[in-house]
């Protein structure tokens, strides 16, 4: 077994690093023990990955919900998140969305007020896979730590409707006829996203009696690329971003987290240049990617975390790591490169 | 139409238990739901299943599922359509095989008796309608495909294989039906659909030409005219018969099955088709998100076909098929050098599965076989795995190796719905 967690150091140049050998022989200690490491960790979520998040630090077993490895790869704990940082999830060639619904558990963890800007499913959909992470979306919404905005609900109001006032959506029927009438008029403003820039303030604004209920407000956007889609160009989407960062990471000092698509070679020019802005003003992005050698059953695909500080300057060098991930029912378990339990 | 809907329950409860089963013990909260619309049901805090014919709950998540009309792309779904989604197929060039997946949807309505709608700017949808194939029933079925699976299995069924004996563990994709469920059925497309089937079921058509109002302004809006009119009869039919809830009098719910044919083609007013630089790039992608709005507030299934194919711009391909749920893409071998090929001899085309929603769930069923072949025979439809048939030639000559070599490069970027790679590695 020692020899096993030296060949690839043998390989490299050097040891290993301090974490890859420390997951190396949790990952060897847990393969040989599967049924204690079962009874220590029975309060978490019930599949047991090989390469189980390591306690290294003293740190309880972690709490059921989210993704405790995730957790574990990003150094927080819903106890001591950070505040006033951008974070972008972005995911090419695969789908990133397992990334949103961390985040959403995560912060309804720590006890934050949520604004939830959910463009591309309804609610249900969350609240479900919520529920297998252990959060009740139904339950943090009537007691008003999260605010949820359902696009696809919302926008079937908006299109067929005539709101009497503004609604966050409202760019929908920007330059378009409206339907239900029999003359032909058509909206004169070009559909900017300043309602929603509202509709997210008035959502996230700290309470009246000036009580902190809540730790600190955060904004989640799935996802923005659907705002491309809907006639928006890439220009007024960053707006909005910056005036949302404005308002919530720097007033606030809340947490925003959006995830956009990369279109990777369908030349999708707006995306690319959303992403673009975004990752230079991020702190942090998450970018779920597909193998480059294609399918996999068993790899589903990689993971790239880059910490970045946008306001100091380059000479402090970004730190970033690549894992390996599988999805899994209520959890998702991830590895170093090469290091998936199915291959060891 | 009673027998099915009483299988429909039966195999249903099986499914209802399983998933409870599932779901208990989990949190104190159940997670499982009946799925039927998505948003808040009027009814809601009521798990109970509703027992809607044509339809089966998902044993994964519950999800409430209604067939295709075609059972071997159900099993590749995932077990068949969720209700509230949209499936988009991408056409093939001559749109022959894809219109017949939109006939197989149709026909799969008419015999559950759900309620249809048609919408079509090339073709009447009472046209359509007429030229729906007629199911196989039980009676003669068993007779015909027996004849059919006799040729198909009788050299294989008889002899145990010794030399490559592991291929017999190999799973074989199912082609003839399951006799025990009717939630997908088979279709004889050398017969047409009986008239009195036809009309016994409820439909509405939209035929566009046919709604063009005669005034037409130049309007400088961002959804052409077509899809605009197309979303207010969807609504108008969905609000009309209480699809979505809002007529609490109606007492049998049923499922509206919604087939739109070739989106975005010229026909439709829509240009996106004909240039790459267009005017209204948005509205395509529009008209889908707000299709989706009602189709998730509402009990409903849609079926797209799209000709993709002729779509100049890469990027609105990459944006409909996020927007849509799943995406299937059709490639038939008429008229490409392919048809001649000795490696596809026995199949019609490939057929891509691009896209699978993760519905209320953070994984979902997929399929190990990504290269996957269809070829359609008079009563059946069926979807393979594509196998390379062996190279028997005497002398390895020069051509025959670089067929092999054509056939893998397009085999390689056909890398599948969950993780997509880059394009050809060479080893």
């Amino acid at each position: 077994m020692r020899a096993l967690a030296r060949a690839p150091a043998a390989a490299g140049s050097g040891r290993p690093p301090d974490w890859l050998r420390r997951r190396l022989e949790v990952a060897l200690r847990v393969r040989a023990s599967p049924a204690r490491a079962r009874v220590a960790c029975s309060s978490s979520t019930s599949v047991v990955p090989a390469a189980a998040p390591a306690p290294a630090s003293g740190r309880q077993c972690p709490q059921p919900g989210m993704f405790p490895e995730l957790n574990n790869l990003l150094n927080t704990t819903p106890d001591r998140a950070e505040q006033g940082k951008l974070t972008l999830l972005c995911d090419a060639k695969t789908d990133g969305s397992f990334l949103v619904h961390h985040f959403l558990s995560f912060y309804l963890k720590a006890n934050c007020k949520v604004c939830f800007v959910a463009l591309i499913q309804s609610f249900s959909h969350y609240n479900i896979v919520g529920q297998k992470l252990g959060v009740s979306l139904t339950a943090a919404r009537e007691c008003g730590q999260l605010v949820f905005l359902e696009g696809l609900k919302s926008s079937v109001d908006v299109f067929f409707r005539a709101q009497a006032e503004p609604h966050p959506l409202q760019f929908l029927r920007s330059a378009s006829l409206q339907p239900c009438s029999e003359v032909h008029t058509w909206e004169a403003d070009a559909g900017n996203l300043q309602p929603l820039y509202e509709f997210v303030r008035e959502a996230l604004k700290p309470a009246d009696d000036g009580q902190a209920a809540w730790r600190c407000p955060v904004l989640l956007v799935d996802d923005l690329s659907v705002l491309l889609s809907l006639g928006m160009g890439a220009v007024a989407v960053l707006d909005f971003i910056h005036y949302c960062r404005a308002a919530v990471c720097w007033e606030q000092k809340g947490n925003i987290v959006a995830l956009v698509h990369d279109s990777g070679d369908a030349e999708d020019e707006e995306n690319d240049i959303l992403l673009n802005g975004l990752s230079h003003q991020s702190h942090l992005i998450l970018r779920a990617e597909g193998l480059a050698t294609g399918f996999c059953r068993d790899v589903h695909g990689q993971l790239k975390i880059l910490w970045r500080t946008p306001s100091q300057p380059a000479a402090q060098r970004d730190r970033s790591l690549t894992y390996q991930y599988k999805i899994q029912d209520k959890s998702v378990s991830f590895f170093a490169k090469g290091m998936s339990p199915a291959i060891l | 139409m009673a027998a099915a809907a009483t299988c429909g329950t039966g195999a249903g409860n099986k499914g209802c238990t399983a998933a409870a089963a599932a779901a208990a013990g989990k949190n104190n909260v159940t997670s499982f739901q009946r799925k039927g619309p998505r948003a808040s049901v009027p009814d809601s805090g009521c798990a109970r299943l509703v027992s809607i014919a044509g339809t089966r709950p998902s044993v994964r998540n519950g999800q409430l599922l209604v067939s295709t009309g075609l059972p071997a792309l159900d099993q590749l779904l995932g077990g068949g359509l969720a209700v509230g989604t949209v499936l988009l197929i991408e056409e093939d060039k001559y749109n022959i095989y894809s219109s017949l997946l939109f006939k197989y949807f149709l026909a799969e309505g008419v015999i559950n008796g759900h309620t249809l709608l048609v919408a079509s700017a090339k073709e009447d949808p009472a046209d359509i309608l007429q030229e729906l194939p007629a199911p196989l029933l039980d009676d003669n079925c068993k007779k015909d495909f027996d004849e059919d699976v006799c040729n198909h299995k009788t050299p294989e069924s008889n002899i145990k294989m010794k030399i490559a004996w592991r291929y017999q563990l190999l799973p074989k994709m199912e082609p003839g039906p399951v006799s025990s469920s009717r939630f997908g059925h088979y279709y004889d497309l050398s017969k047409r659909m009986p008239q009195e089937l036809i009309e016994a079921s409820i439909w509405h058509g939209f035929f566009f030409p046919e709604k063009l109002s005669p005034t037409l302004n130049i309007e400088p809006c961002s959804l052409t005219h077509g899809y605009i009119k197309l979303l207010q009869f969807i609504q108008n039919v969905i609000y009309e018969e209480g699809f979505d809830g809002s007529n609490p009098q109606k007492k049998q719910k049923n499922i509206l099955r919604i087939g739109i044919q070739n989106l975005g083609s010229p026909l439709w007013g829509d240009d996106i088709c004909c240039t790459e630089n267009c005017d209204n790039s948005h509205s395509l992608t529009k008209f889908l998100y707000v299709l989706r709005g009602l189709l998730r507030t509402s009990l409903s299934a849609c079926i797209i076909t799209m000709p993709t194919h002729l779509i100049q711009n890469k990027a609105i391909i990459a944006r409909v098929t996020n927007l849509s749920d799943t995406v299937v893409g059709l490639e038939s071998f008429i008229g490409s050098e392919r048809e001649t090929n000795p490696l596809y001899k026995d199949y019609h085309g490939l057929i891509h599965i691009r896209q699978i929603p993760r519905l209320n769930n953070l994984i979902y069923d997929v399929s190990d076989v990504k290269d996957l072949a269809f070829k359609l025979k008079r009563k059946l439809f069926t979807i393979e795995r594509l196998h390379l048939p062996p190279d028997l030639s005497d002398t390895v000559s020069r051509s025959s190796k670089q067929i092999p070599a054509a056939s893998s490069r397009l085999l390689g970027p056909d890398c599948g719905v969950m993780a997509g790679g880059r394009k050809h590695l060479d080893f």
